[in-house]
This record gives structure tokens, C-alpha cells and sequence, in this order.
């Protein structure tokens, strides 16, 4: 097991270095002189020089891209254009704000959806089904970024009952979910970033769920004599690991895809971060964000993989 | 040799005898399509928006640029403008259906490149093999570690915006997923016997993949492609939703979203009109491609 | 003109003796195969590096001659199937020689790949991906002489041809799909496919175990049948004896990627000289019911073919083992071609067995019988 799981952590690290190869390579992507999009407009001639020395944009890509490695690997992912603030103090600060809301949508989706598929799997074909599978498909198939709006026209504007931007007047360094005050700002984000993943989760919990009342064993208890409610027990027990597995997928989606949802409420999250860094043209703060924000991906994913293999007994452990 | 001969002799043939007319596979896709009317309506649907769409210099009552200062954000049914108007006094319904040309064609064509370009390369690596097969599908779980509307924000966000680069940063957070199902098609078909029954009647590789693989793969291929459309559809607007995808005066239904933000405290229905649009798509996408694959995964 | 076997077939005319195609006489094998090998690595552990390999073809050597039909027996992972993709180059082999007809084969001088594909042909178990589901049978069967560059339409008036000779009716079936048809057409289906490119020998891998009795044996009497007309020869695998002994003329027995015994049908049949062939003979149950088996004639698994047992791989489940079988590998042997060989120190008189060099018996009594008391078997390898 302990092999497995090393060698599924050094599978990530070429993973990890190609996706820093991409993040490097954006630089590059965008029109016109790398170095200018680096560093600030009204930068002096004899600053330029210097800053092309330091970063290395004199020496060839392949090498300047271990500088940049070697910088990033020490925390240095450079310096925001906008605020003159090291990059990875802004990320880190906004990437906390971003897995308040993510893990608490994830968890009310995944609560239930869990219940919902489940009760759809148990009644596979009949009305409840139909209806569950509806809701799913649906849930997909709405922009979620429309839905925030929706859901702010209702409860802001003509209810007036939730607040429609920002993260409460004690800001993001001292939000604390127990106080209403603050939680209210919490909540309509968290609701619309609930939609995808209620869709998604919904769909894995009833298909494994299914699975699991089709297998011979769940005959073979029912003729043993157990009651419906032991059975379901049973059966999603098995259907367990596939929908933890997505369950922490769609993390990782959310943190990684919060940028939508974010600009609707202002929340200062890191998909916030990256809206502001794209309106303002402000590269390193992008590159960082985006660096960070897959690096994470990959390390839920490696999370995901070990967590699954470490639950479910089928999977082979060589 | 008569009939009753035969009949007698093999109960089988005999049976098949009064059999009906031969349907080849495609066909069957089609039979089975016929009777499942949920997917038939929303194919309306799609084929409705997309009419809607490409006769939209025909049927849209106003310019969708021309803008009226003493018009702005009016409500539905108001004199002339069948769905109000946005908050520069632009006639919504023009303005919608100018926008489902540049959302459609930004959900299409994505898809259309990516099924193409990730669908050789994964046929390709998926019946050669070995060290090639290894290389392309590394490269690919690279670009797939990174969330998918991160990948198109990051790529579109560095080149500048604009609808050629949405176009291509869509394009290229798709090829990924292409590849992957084409490889794991390919590979799946490759082993099977028939394969090595046509290997065995002396074959080359490009024949064996034009008769033999090919025809089995695409199945998987398409309907994937498929569902990916209504994902498309739901990128492609919030990238412009961003302003990453297409400038404005053009008409965008996710761009629409946007700028008509400011206007939800006043006009709220007129301003969530682009979402419902965007949603009818993405919807009906969804459950024809579902229709789709339950049409196509049964044999016979 | 023999009569066909069932009215489904056309009356064909047998082949004349003297075949246009023959290059090296009557009396040249139709195939000699010459030391094959084939090891397939086994990569494990921690940096998944080769920490071993499965020997599924060791050292294999036999010919078949023209005209006649060889059988292949053994149980599961003896290498029959890996033998048969061997011989069709479906696989490349490790080491060994090749000769069909006198020539060499996949060498620059000898026969081409490509001929050698228009000479020899495989029939596959009737799997549900033997046919391609998305092509009509007509086109499967055509695919192989139009890939040898002949027309569509000649193709296709073979095809149809051949299925005619096969019992489908060609208006009928021509154009149905794999679906459509049931497990003993599809497998006509296999046949005509493999005949469509006029070979002169048919590899015939399980050709019948995944069909019916009464199909199957319907499709074995198709095949003698298509051996007159075609003048074909056959190399015929299968677990199941009696279709063996029903359709060879000489038997080959593998276990664990070795021949361990070769000869005529009959021969083997009534008096196996093996261990392993005379308990293979004897789990076959009887219908009579007074003769029943109280002891099971084989005990243990079959030995990890990872590490095979060094010596004699048979020896740790054979109630004759003895110490020499541990350290010495037996040899086949070869002389004329339809010689009863046996690869077993018992066999071999000077191999240092105790019992090398007596008379076989005649009858099939059970194995433990002609060794001295049972003898308790060796612990298998680390399996």
C-alpha cells in the first residue's frame, strides 16, 4: 500500500512540473514583450535593465524557466502589478476565502445529492427517479453564474433579505461563520456554486447506487432475509468510494472555477483575484494565481486517488 | 436445394426465413430515436434556436447596435420591443437572436476542432501504442490537471481576449478530453479479435484503421462530443460573461449577462432573459446528447 | 462426389490430388516449427521494473504434415492460443524457426509476411468480437482478398461464394450483421472468412468450445467436409479430448508452454506414455455409471508458468516424480513424423529414472497404478 502510495506521489511531481511549464509559458502567450507585461508601465529604462537581469530574460527560455522555478519553489511567485504586494500573500489570503464557500457548497451538495440519488437509485424508473434525474440534468445545464444573479434578484432585491456583494463590513481576515452578520454574505455564493456539483454528485450517487442493487450479493441478502433498510446499507457502502471520489473532484473544480460566481458577489476569493487581474492586465498576479490554483487541483486529486484506493478493497495496492 | 429442403433441415434458416428487411447499425440508431420523444423535442428545440439563429438578419426587428438613450432598460411588451431593452436602449429580441449566432457557432465550433484534432491524436496513440502512446497521453493528463474553466480563463485571459482567442482557448481545453476517449476507444477495439483477424489477412495499419477501428470508435467519440456542446455553450458565455470572449457592440448572450448587471434593480426579467437562453441551449444539448447515447450503446 | 454432411450444403466436388500451389512435395511438411519461444516480461514493484516473466511457449518443436490434421490439446495457460498467434505472426516470437512448405519463413529468401498470410489462416472462437458489429458478413468475408488487392466486385462474388459453401445462403445472410446471427452461423461466418484468401492450412483456435454440442458438431463436420474440397491441412486447438480424437489425425499434448507428448490420434488415445496425457485421459468422465473415479487422477494446481519448477514441469504433480525429474529437463526427442514421442525420463532408458526404459502399459489404468505405492507429490513454487 505504502508503494502505492509513493509511487502515485512522484507520479504527481512530473504532473506538477508540467503544469508550472504552462503557468511559465502564459508569459508568453500574451501579445507583445514578456518582460513588458511583468513589470509596471511607468517603469524607468535603467529599472527595465535591471529587472530583465534579474529575471533572466537575457539568458535563453529553457534556463529562464528554472529561475522562474527555483523562485517559485521558494515562494517568490513575483509581485502584483496593482497593489505591489508579493503575489503569493494575495493568493493565499483570497484562497482562503474561496474554500469557505467551496467546501460548504460542496458539502450541502453533497448531503443532498447523496440522499436525493440514492432515493432515485432505490427507485429506479419510477417518478421519484425520473424527477431526481430531471433536477440533475437541469442543475448542469444552468450557467451558474446566471443563477447567482436570479438568486440575487430574488433574495436581495426583492426581498431584501440576504446582502447581494461582498463579505461583510469585519472583511475577509476575521470571518467567523457563527456570526449571522457575516454568514449572510456566505451564503447566496455558497448556494450558487451548490448547482454543478448537486447536479454532478446526484448523478454518480444514483448510477453507483444502481450498480450496487444490481450486484448478486444484494440477492443474495435480501434472500438471507434483511430488510430493505440493511440492504440500501449495504449498497452504499459499496457506491461509497466512487462518490467520495467525485465528491472531492468537484473541490477541486470549485476552488479552481470560482471565478464566475466570485465577480457576480464580489467575493474576495481567488476567482475575484484573477477577474481583477485580467481587467487590469496585471500578469504576475494571474500567472501566480493560476499556477497555484492547479498545483492545488493536482494535489486534491493526488488526495482524492490515495483516499480511494486506501477505502475501496478492489482496487489493486502494487 | 428447395426451401422445404432447407426448413426441414435447419429449423434456424427456416426461422429467418420470414424475417424483415436487414437494418444495418445506423439505421437501428434511428429506429430506436423515433419512439423516444423526450430527445426528438428538445432536437426541435436545438434545430429551432439554431434556424432562429442563422435567419437572424432576417427576422430581428431592430438593429442590435443601435442604441436610444430614451429607450433603455424598458420592460417586456413595451410598444414595439417585444422583450424590452438593454441598458443602452437596444432591442433585446434582435440583440438575442444576433447573440445565438456567436454563442452557438462558440459552442460549436470548439467541439468541431477539438473532436478532430483530440480524436487523431488519441486514435493515433491509442492503436501505435508504446513509448508514443505513453508520450501523448502524459501531455494530456497535464493539461488535464488544471480545471477546465481555469485552463480557458488562463489562456484566453493572457492572449488578450477577443472571440478567435476564446475560440482557441476553448478548442484547447477540449482536445484533452477528446483525446482521452478516442484513446481509450482505440485501445479497447484494438484488442478485440476481429482486429486480429483482419491483421491476420495481411492488413496495414491505415486500413485497418479506416475499415476496421474507425467505424467502432466513432460511436464513443461522437457521443461525447455531444455532451460536451452544452458544456461549450456554458464556457464560451462566461468567458464573455468575463469580457474575454467577444467585444462589445457584438451581440453575446454571456456578455449580455454582464452588462446587464447594473440593471437588475430595475428590469429584472428583461435583465435574466440571456441566462434563460443560455440555459434552453445548454438543456436541450444535454438531453439530446443523452438520447443519443442510450440510441447508440445498445447493440441490435 | 462425397455427399455433404447436412442438406445446408452444396454438393462439392473433392480436390484433385496434385495441388498447382504445392512448391515442396508430397513429402515436405506443410509446417515445421523449430524451437519456438515465447516469454512475455512481468514489470512489478516499486519502479516497475521486469522482475520476471511468463515462459508461455518454451522450446516447442513439431511439423505438420501435408494433408492431415493435427490436434492441440491442454488445459488453460499450457500456451495453445499463444502457439496459435505464434505461428500466425500475430505476435512476434523470442526465438525459433519457421518453415511453411520448404521455405523460411520471414526471412529476406524465404516467404514474405504477406505470402504467408495468403497460405495460412485462423479461425477464431465464435468471442461476440470475432466479427467486426459494424460491417455485414459479406464485407468481413470480402476484406481480406480486397486488402490483396483484388475488386470489390470480385470480392464480393467470393464472398457470397463462400458463403454458400459454408451453408448461408448468401441472398439470405450476405448482408445481415454479426447480431443477427446465432453462435454456429457466426462460426461458419469464421470459416469462410479464414478461406476467403485460398489457404492451404487452417489454424482453428477453439474453434468449436463456445458453441453447442449439436452446433458444434454440425461445424466439424463442415470442416472435414471443406478439407476435401480445399485440400486443406489443419492444426486444430481445443481443451475438449473428444473433439480432438473425432477430427486429428496426430496429437500434440502442451503443458505449461511444452509439448509433452506427440503422435497418432489413436496411439495416444489408447496407450498415453505421459503422466499428464494419462491423467488427462482419465478425468474424461464414463456414462457408465459402475465405473466410477474414488481418487481425482491429477492432484494440485498447475504450477505458476511465472517459475516453472526447474527439471521436468510436471514433476510436482506427478505421483512418479523422483529425483531426477527435479534436476533434468526430459527431452522430446524426434524421429519420422508420425512416431508416438514422449518427453518423460521414464520413457528414455539411461535417463536415471527407476523406472526408465520399461514397457509402457496398454491399458489406461489410472497413473498411480504403475508407479510404486503414491508417491507424495513436491510442493509447488512459490505460486
Amino acid at each position: 500500500m505504502w508503494y502505492y502510495a509513493l509511487r502515485r506521489i512522484l507520479l504527481a511531481v512530473p504532473i506538477a512540473l508540467g503544469v508550472s511549464v504552462i503557468c511559465f509559458a502564459l508569459v508568453y502567450l500574451a501579445p507583445g514583450d514578456p518582460l513588458q507585461s511583468l513589470i509596471p508601465a511607468e517603469a524607468k529604462p535603467e529599472d527595465v535593465e535591471q529587472i530583465r537581469r534579474l529575471y533572466g530574460f537575457d539568458k535563453p527560455v529553457p534556463v529562464q524557466y528554472l529561475i522562474w522555478l527555483k523562485r517559485a519553489v521558494s515562494g517568490d511567485l513575483g509581485v502584483s502589478l496593482q497593489t505591489a504586494r508579493p503575489v503569493l500573500l494575495e493568493v493565499m489570503n483570497a484562497l482562503s476565502n474561496t474554500i469557505i464557500i467551496s467546501a460548504g457548497a460542496v458539502l450541502v451538495a453533497f448531503t443532498l445529492a447523496f440522499v436525493m440519488g440514492t432515493v432515485a437509485a432505490y427507485h429506479i424508473g419510477r417518478p421519484a427517479d425520473r424527477f431526481v434525474t430531471s433536477a440533475a440534468v437541469i442543475g448542469v445545464s444552468i450557467p451558474n453564474y446566471w443563477l447567482g444573479i436570479v438568486l440575487v434578484i430574488i433574495f436581495a432585491v426583492k426581498l431584501g433579505v440576504l446582502p447581494a456583494t461582498g463579505m461583510g463590513s469585519k472583511g475577509s481576515t476575521s470571518f467567523s461563520l457563527l456570526d449571522w452578520e457575516q454568514a449572510k454574505y456566505a451564503i447566496l455564493p455558497m448556494l450558487t456554486m451548490t448547482l454543478v456539483p448537486l447536479g454532478i454528485i446526484m448523478r454518480t450517487t444514483r448510477s453507483a447506487v444502481a450498480d450496487a442493487l444490481n450486484q448478486d450479493f444484494v440477492e443474495m441478502l435480501r434472500a438471507k432475509g434483511l430488510g430493505p433498510a440493511a440492504v440500501l446499507r449495504h449498497a452504499i457502502r459499496n457506491a461509497l468510494p466512487q462518490v467520495l471520489t467525485v465528491m472531492g473532484l468537484q473541490f477541486g473544480y470549485l476552488v479552481g472555477g470560482s471565478i464566475l460566481v466570485e465577480t457576480i458577489f464580489t467575493w474576495p476569493g481567488t476567482g475575484f483575484l484573477m477577474s481583477k487581474a485580467i481587467l487590469t492586465r496585471d500578469v504576475p498576479l494571474l500567472q501566480g494565481a493560476v499556477l497555484i490554483l492547479a498545483l492545488n487541483f493536482v494535489a486534491i486529486n493526488l488526495l482524492v486517488d490515495l483516499v480511494q484506493t486506501a477505502i475501496d478493497p478492489r482496487i489493486k495496492r502494487t | 436445394m428447395s426451401n422445404v429442403g432447407i426448413a426441414a433441415a435447419a429449423p434456424e434458416i427456416a426461422n429467418n426465413l420470414s424475417r424483415p428487411v436487414v437494418r444495418g447499425y445506423w439505421k437501428s440508431v434511428g429506429h430506436r430515436l423515433r419512439y423516444d420523444y423526450v430527445t426528438l423535442f428538445f432536437l426541435s428545440i436545438i434545430l429551432v434556436i439554431a434556424l432562429l439563429a442563422v435567419l437572424a438578419p432576417l427576422l430581428a426587428p431592430f438593429d442590435p447596435t443601435k442604441t436610444s438613450m430614451i429607450n433603455r432598460m424598458k420592460p417586456i411588451g413595451y410598444r414595439d420591443f417585444m422583450l424590452g431593452t438593454d441598458e443602452l436602449g437596444r432591442d433585446m429580441l434582435s440583440r438575442l437572436l444576433w447573440g445565438g449566432r456567436v454563442s452557438l457557432m462558440m459552442g460549436l465550433v470548439p467541439v468541431f476542432l477539438a473532436t478532430i484534432i483530440g480524436g487523431f491524436m488519441g486514435v493515433v496513440a491509442g492503436f501505435v501504442g508504446g513509448y508514443v502512446n505513453m508520450a501523448v497521453m502524459r501531455t494530456m493528463d497535464i493539461f488535464y490537471a488544471f480545471p477546465s474553466v481555469l485552463l480557458a480563463i488562463a489562456i484566453s485571459g493572457t492572449l488578450g481576449g477577443g472571440t478567435v482567442n476564446g475560440l482557441l482557448a476553448l478548442t484547447l481545453v477540449f482536445i484533452p478530453a477528446m483525446c482521452r476517449v478516442a484513446e481509450s476507444a482505440t485501445t479497447q477495439v484494438r484488442n478485440l479479435d476481429f482486429v486480429e483477424a483482419a491483421r491476420a489477412s495481411g492488413a496495414g495499419t491505415l486500413s485497418l484503421i479506416l475499415h476496421h477501428v474507425l467505424g467502432n470508435v466513432l460511436g464513443p467519440v461522437f457521443i461525447y462530443a455531444s455532451s460536451l456542446i452544452s458544456v461549450s455553450v456554458l464556457l464560451a458565455s462566461g468567458l464573455s460573461f468575463l469580457g474575454l470572449g467577444v467585444e462589445p457592440p457584438t451581440p453575446d448572450w454571456g456578455l449580455m449577462l454582464s452588462t446587464l448587471r447594473s440593471g437588475i434593480y430595475v428590469q429584472p426579467l428583461v435583465c435574466a432573459l440571456p441566462g434563460v437562453v443560455i440555459f434552453i441551449t445548454s438543456l436541450s444539448f444535454n438531453l439530446v446528447s443523452d438520447g443519443l447515447r442510450r440510441a447508440m450503446d445498445v447493440k441490435a | 462426389m462425397t455427399s455433404p454432411p447436412d442438406s445446408t450444403l452444396p454438393s462439392l466436388g473433392v480436390a484433385p490430388a496434385k495441388d498447382p500451389r504445392d512448391r515442396g512435395g508430397a513429402k515436405q511438411p506443410m509446417l515445421i516449427a523449430k524451437h519456438l519461444k515465447k516469454y512475455f516480461p512481468i514489470h512489478g514493484g516499486a519502479l516497475q521494473r521486469r522482475i520476471g516473466q511468463v515462459q508461455a511457449v518454451d522450446d516447442v518443436s513439431f511439423s505438420v504434415l501435408k494433408g492431415e490434421t493435427v490436434g492441440v490439446v491442454g488445459e488453460s495457460g499450457c500456451g495453445k492460443s499463444t502457439l496459435a498467434r505464434l505461428l500466425m505472426h500475430l505476435i512476434p516470437k523470442d526465438s525459433g524457426e519457421l518453415v511453411f512448405d520448404g521455405e523460411l519463413i520471414g526471412e529476406a529468401r524465404g516467404l514474405s509476411l504477406r505470402e504467408l498470410r495468403r497460405n495460412m489462416q485462423i479461425v477464431f472462437q465464435d468471442s461476440y468480437s470475432s466479427l467486426n458489429p459494424r460491417l455485414p458478413i459479406e464485407a468481413t468475408i470480402a476484406y481480406g482478398p480486397r486488402v490483396h488487392g483484388m475488386t470489390r466486385a470480385d470480392a464480393k462474388k467470393q464472398a457470397r461464394d463462400l458463403l454458400d459453401k459454408v451453408g448461408l445462403r448468401p441472398e439470405l445472410f450476405g448482408a445481415r450483421y454479426p447480431h443477427e446471427l446465432s453462435g454456429g452461423q457466426k462460426q461458419r461466418v469464421n470459416i469462410a472468412r479464414a478461406l476467403a484468401l485460398n489457404p492451404r492450412m487452417l489454424i482453428l483456435d477453439e474453434a468449436v468450445s463456445a458453441l453447442d454440442k449439436s452446433v458444434g458438431a454440425q461445424v466439424l463436420n463442415l470442416l472435414g467436409y471443406l478439407k476435401r474440397h480445399f485440400n486443406l491441412t489443419y492444426l486444430f486447438i481445443s481443451h475438449d479430448l473428444s473433439v480432438v480424437q473425432y477430427i486429428s489425425d496426430r496429437v500434440l499434448v502442451m503443458y505449461l508452454g511444452q509439448i509433452v507428448e506427440i503422435g497418432p490420434v489413436d496411439s495416444i488415445y489408447k496407450s498415453p506414455r505421459h503422466p499428464y496425457t494419462k491423467a488427462l485421459l482419465n478425468s474424461r468422465l464414463a456414462l457408465d455409471p459402475t465405473e466410477r473415479i474414488d481418487e481425482a487422477p491429477i492432484h494440485g494446481d498447475p504450477p505458476n508458468p511465472i517459475n516453472p519448477p526447474s527439471g521436468c514441469r510436471f514433476s510436482t504433480r506427478c505421483p512418479c516424480s523422483e529425483a531426477i525429474c527435479e534436476t533434468k529437463s526430459p527431452k522430446l526427442g524426434n524421429s519420422t513424423p508420425d512416431a508416438h514421442l514422449v518427453s518423460c525420463h521414464m520413457a528414455n532408458p539411461g535417463s536415471g529414472h527407476s523406472r526408465a526404459g520399461q514397457q509402457p502399459t496398454d491399458a489406461l489404468r489410472r497413473a498411480s497404478e504403475t508407479c510404486a505405492g503414491y508417491k507424495r507429490v513436491r510442493s509447488t513454487h512459490g505460486a
